[in-house]
């Protein structure tokens, strides 16, 4: 496969300090990568450097060949806090990033189609409240629903149920991994939630404490899909995949150092593992 | 925060506080003696007024004196006899017509230009010092200037009213734009919404609550100024009238003047309360 998204060289320093340089990784087509890691390494600032929102001190973003000058509605974000105009409706919300879509559509068809998005995330009953008279968890589905409406080519998302309840994360958890699996969308998408990043991701990308982050491993998800929580935990290579990235948080993100790196690694071909392959079978139960 | 009143418990207490202050009054007013004094010619005491045919001053009329006055002035408030005698609805009119021109055309002014200053932090460093230098002036000390090189005295009065109402709603405007969430402007940057449709769509409405508030503002302050400004243009204006009738030492129509002033106000007020309310959104 080669990379629709390649992110090459990419640097964001304040003053004389760094926080993350040299970071090199690649997103193909129809793939999901998730970016783990923790508070402060740079990971917003790596997506809104991939959204074209921030630009980066060194290095480029590359989408289809072309390095990116600034935001696209080829990359559409699904934001933290969900970042809903308050002022709109659900569907209003939707409507407008579907007007900015397709300029020349009537607003009866763009109200059509918002409405239609919101059916998607099974909001259909809540398609005329403001946000203000939405939860918390149907308003993330609004911002979901937004970024879906206007077909992406590639579906950005920043920690979109960091600040959901444990219930309804789950709940949006298995509706992301429906809504991704069935319209094969490339996604990126940054998380502190290593179960989010099994279930959902192709890829998963360690990244180091900063300052002076790096990407320092890089997991492929040999899973099986399509993955629910439900039956993810019963998967072979679940537990050795889910230590292995635990052991990275905990302990070698903060052991990493990218003047002394491990040995194989280097900033442009990050070593990738797969350690769901290497474990043993699961004991019959 | 205080509990919720129940409102008969406080509307009553308002009329009784009313009560109290009007019968009080009333009592104070009440002719001292039975009457009498010396016997007056009485075309005399029809020049002067009977008062002051007596020696007296002119005595303060009481609420029910004013009550009465006030029914006379209301049963036909839209006459002009003249020039000098016209009623006071059209005098309150004529305020209203010039209070409505200059915070119209200021607000045409201010919401455009806030917009623009809110967008740029360079312009909004550039005229800074204008606006904080200009905004504490009176604006009744625009006037002379004003006639001097307007050369009308009723469009002089309009102004006033526009220099005054301009601040408010400019420096409202802007902090309304120049405070509108980041993640809303990043919203419609990823959509690729444009300057125009970001403008219209995302940062007017976010900003409408504060700059209605501006105009709220204004309106209060161009109410306050109308008087003292047609006071001093003089011809029409409730202001004017005022002072027409304390030069015809009509205390009871002074009194019906603030009266009126202060329920137009108030009108005002809640037209551009309905207006916040219209606008505003809540997360």
């Amino acid at each position: 496969m080669t990379a629709y998204v390649s992110i090459e060289g990419v640097a964001r320093r304040y003053g004389p300090t760094t926080i993350f340089q040299d970071v090199w990784f690649g997103i193909a087509q129809g793939e999901f990568v998730c970016l783990v890691g923790h508070s402060g390494c740079g990971k917003t600032t790596i997506l809104n450097i991939l959204a074209g929102l921030e630009a980066p001190d060194d290095g480029a973003v590359i989408v289809d060949g072309e390095a990116i000058t600034g935001p696209s509605l080829d990359r559409a974000v699904v934001f933290q806090g969900h970042a809903l105009m308050p002022w709109m409706t659900a569907a209003g919300n939707v409507a407008f990033a579907i007007s900015c879509r397709h300029r020349d559509w009537s607003r009866a068809a763009c109200d059509a189609a918002a409405r239609e998005a919101l059916k998607r995330v099974g909001l259909d009953h809540a398609a005329d409240r403001k946000p203000a008279e939405l939860s918390g968890g149907m308003k993330q589905r609004v911002g979901i629903a937004r970024a879906l409406a206007i077909h992406p080519k590639m579906l950005l998302m920043d920690e979109p149920f960091s600040a959901l309840d444990a219930l309804t994360r789950g709940a949006l958890q298995d509706e992301v991994a429906r809504l991704v699996a069935e319209s094969e969308q490339t996604g990126f998408m940054i998380t502190h939630d290593v179960d989010e990043a099994i279930l959902l991701a192709d890829r998963i990308l360690l990244m180091s404490n900063g300052p002076e982050a790096r990407i320092a491993e890089v997991v492929v998800n040999t899973l099986p899909k399509p993955r629910t929580r439900a039956n993810l935990h019963h998967m072979p290579g679940y537990h050795a995949l889910r230590d292995h990235i635990l052991d990275f948080l905990i302990a070698r993100s903060r052991a990493f150092k990218a003047d002394a790196p491990p040995a194989g690694w280097s900033a442009r071909s990050v070593p990738e593992v797969s350690p769901a392959l290497s474990a043993p079978p699961l004991a019959a139960e | 925060m205080s509990a919720s009143v129940s409102l008969w418990r406080s509307a009553g207490l308002s009329l009784l506080i009313l009560a109290l202050f009007l019968g009080a009054w009333e009592i104070a007013v009440m002719p001292k003696s039975g009457g009498g004094g010396p016997a007056l010619d009485p075309e005399y005491a029809a020049l002067l007024g009977q008062a002051a045919a007596q020696g007296g001053t002119t005595p303060m009329p009481g609420p029910s004196a004013i009550g009465v006055r006030l029914l006379e002035l209301l049963a036909d408030p839209f006459y002009v006899r003249g020039p000098n005698d016209q009623g006071i609805g059209v005098q309150i009119a004529y305020s209203l017509l010039r209070v409505g021109a200059g915070f119209g055309l200021a607000a045409i002014i201010a919401i455009p230009l806030g917009f623009v200053i809110g967008m740029s932090p360079l312009l909004n460093a550039a005229l800074n010092p204008f606006i904080q230098v200009l905004r504490p002036v009176s604006p009744l000390a625009w006037m002379p200037l004003a006639l001097y090189s307007i050369k009308d005295s009723a469009i002089s009065g309009v102004f006033v009213i526009f220099i005054c109402s301009i601040w408010p709603m400019l420096l409202n405007t802007a902090f309304g734009v120049a405070t509108v969430r980041r993640e809303w402007l990043n919203v419609a940057r990823t959509l690729e919404a444009g300057r125009w449709r970001t403008a219209i769509r995302v940062i007017l409405p976010a900003a409408a609550p504060t700059i209605v508030t501006g105009m709220r503002i204004s309106i209060g302050i161009a109410w306050l100024v109308i008087v003292a400004a047609e006071m001093l243009v003089g011809g029409t204006g409730i202001g004017y009238w005022v002072w027409n009738q304390w030069n015809n030492l009509s205390i009871a129509d002074i009194v019906i003047a603030i009266l009126m002033i202060g329920l137009v106000g108030l009108a005002l007020d809640r037209l551009l309360g309905l207006g916040a309310r219209a606008v505003a959104w809540r997360e």
